[in-house]
């Protein structure tokens, strides 16, 4: 079997599954935020079942509508507060603490190989560590918590076989951008993404993170890493016990192997207004840009912020232009704290939001004007997303927002590293 | 209600619709009757106040990509849409679709058999879509028996009553 078939059939409590079956399986991890939250359990009291199957192992995070700009959010907080102690949920996570899927790993609740659900598309991010992580809506939520399990399809699965190494100021997020824009937004539609291969055993947990996010970006239900050293040494580094290796059965089939080398990538982009249009930063040099913005589940843990902070360090951005950068958690804005990563931000001219969602779904917090243009490290840039439908949205590493900020137009990192530091 | 013949009017929309303009993120927490007043005011700004009870949606590909939001299902369904068919369906869509008890159906080549406004018939239980203006009939993939069944409850919460739950 391969890693979603080992993590179906584990589920379903059964020895063997293949692609195609339809399973129920037994939900290990429950994930709900703001959005939704109150709503599912307002349903749940409706059906007739005014609890949720294991509390312990449901997970409420305050997250997208973080502070709380208007009184209806505000209002909406406090009954998902009531809901939370009313249930017993086990694990809370309010207002400010930071975005649920920076909080589910680095707070040690995923573990390789089991099955959570979450009412967020982006909870394919859990398969960086192994877990097959996969959205869900409202009604399968009140399903889920009512009795403890879910259908689901076993999906066939895509291998993507990683080789070479990625050149400098070139990181996981183009690699992943170049998927997006190689395959298509559907090239991964009801299917998992199995990202293997020579080059992956290099990839630290933040750029794993960062690409089990954004395969959801390409219709996949799952994006998964094999769990390994890199997986067992996160997991100890936060709170956990470690792991044994959580790998493909030798004989695993798939739908299709990719190989894709990684030495030759450069920074990409997707222009507005699909995450499939992709272009090397190189082709699309000179766009302006009014703001840009590093955070989210993609891309803002510290990794992300202090590859920013390298491009920007000692320099300030261009008149005109509007840099935000929301850490992903209170732990990633502290690490940044003490890590100088701020205060290099700051004095670069950043203005830093609270931990949160807020800008990347167009909620509250840097909203757009009809004519705008923003580059960002986050998932999506359909349109409209970030206010205005007349607004652009582009999409790229940190580096790279990070070199657009300072020169005021998309600019490929690489080029920002002349001797005289223009 | 998939063993339903359901007749409409067919609204034809592009590729890679996603939620983000089925379900505006501004109106995220906004009841039903306002949020189905946005549905895809950034594309296709009559939308909302034209659509009529018994429409039905034929969509390129990748028909409600993005978010798990289950309110770009559910504003579709309380405008009175009731069938989407398209070339192919985000999975987070289809499942929500289903969930709240509104067929969708995977359907390669209507898309571009349609124009805006053509009479449509949606046979949803075995998966036949016929375009009445052009006398053109297609194959839709069958829906499986777990989705017909959810369907025909009229959603997951209709099930999760009628079950008494676990």
């Amino acid at each position: 079997m391969n890693l979603a078939e080992r993590i179906l059939a584990r589920a379903a409590g059964r020895n063997q599954v293949a692609a195609g079956e339809f399973v129920m399986a037994e939900v290990d991890l429950a994930l709900l935020h703001d959005i939704f939250a109150a709503q599912v359990f307002d349903l749940l009291r409706e059906v007739g079942v005014d609890r949720v199957s294991d509390p312990d192992r449901t997970v409420v995070v305050i997250d997208h509508l973080v502070p709380a700009p208007s009184t209806a959010a505000a209002e909406l907080h406090q009954k998902i507060r009531e809901h939370v102690e009313r249930l017993g949920i086990g694990a809370f996570y309010d207002a400010g603490r930071g975005i649920c899927h920076q909080l589910l790993p680095e707070q040690g609740h995923i573990r390789p190989g089991e099955l959570v659900v979450g009412t967020d598309s982006h909870t394919t991010t859990y398969g960086a560590l192994g877990a097959g992580g996969t959205g869900i809506g409202t009604s399968d939520m009140v399903y889920a918590l009512a009795t403890g399990r879910l259908w689901f399809r076993v999906p066939e699965t895509i291998r993507f076989e990683m080789t070479g190494q990625l050149m400098s100021g070139v990181s996981w997020k183009d690699v992943i951008l170049h998927l997006a824009g190689r395959f298509g937004s559907d090239g991964a539609q009801y299917r998992a993404m199995e990202f293997a291969g020579p080059a992956v055993a290099g990839a630290d947990m933040s750029s794993r993170l960062t690409v089990s996010n954004m395969a959801l970006e390409m219709g996949a239900k799952f994006g998964l890493f094999a769990a390994d050293e890199v997986t067992d040494a996160y997991l100890r580094d936060h709170g956990g016990a470690g792991t044994e290796p959580f790998q493909p059965d030798p004989d695993a089939t798939y739908e299709a192997v990719h190989e894709i080398t990684l030495s030759d990538l450069e920074p990409q982009v997707a222009l507005p207004h699909e995450v499939d249009r992709v272009s090397p930063v190189v082709e699309v040099e000179g766009i302006t840009i009014n703001q840009a913005f590093i955070g989210s589940c993609t891309n803002g843990r510290i990794e992300d912020l202090r590859a920013a902070a390298e491009v920007l360090a000692g320099k300030h951005i261009a008149d005109g232009v509007r840099l935000l950068v929301a850490p992903a958690s209170q732990a990633v804005l502290g690490e940044a704290l003490e890590t100088g990563v701020a205060a290099s931000l700051v004095e670069a001219g950043a203005s830093i939001l609270a931990p949160g969602c807020g800008p990347c779904f167009g909620g509250h917090g840097g909203l757009l004007a009809p004519g705008e243009r923003c580059i960002g490290t986050h998932n999506r840039n359909f349109i409209g997303r970030m206010g205005s439908a007349q607004a652009e949205i582009y999409l790229a590493s940190p580096a790279t927002v990070a070199a657009a900020a300072l020169t005021g137009q998309i600019t490929d990192p690489r080029h920002l590293e002349a001797p005289d530091g223009r | 209600m998939a063993d339903d013949i359901l007749k409409g009017r067919a609204w034809r929309l592009d590729h890679d619709i996603s939620t983000d303009v089925l379900s505006p993120g501004a109106y995220a927490v906004d009841p039903v009757e306002v949020r189905k007043l946005h549905v895809l005011e950034s594309v296709v700004p009559e939308f909302a106040s034209e659509v009529k009870p018994g429409d039905m949606i034929v969509a390129g590909r990748n028909f409600g990509c993005g978010s798990s939001r289950e309110t770009a299902a559910e504003n579709l369904r309380a405008l009175g849409v009731t069938c989407i068919v398209a070339e192919s369906l985000s999975r987070l869509f289809m499942r929500n679709a289903i969930a709240v008890g509104l067929p969708a159906l995977v359907c390669r080549d209507a898309h571009a058999a349609f124009t805006q406004g053509d009479e449509i018939q949606a046979h949803p239980g075995e998966g036949r879509i016929i375009n009445v203006s052009s006398g053109l009939e297609f194959e839709a993939d069958p829906l499986p028996e777990e989705m017909c069944r959810i369907l025909a409850a009229g959603g997951i919460l209709a099930m999760l009553k009628g079950q008494g739950v676990v």
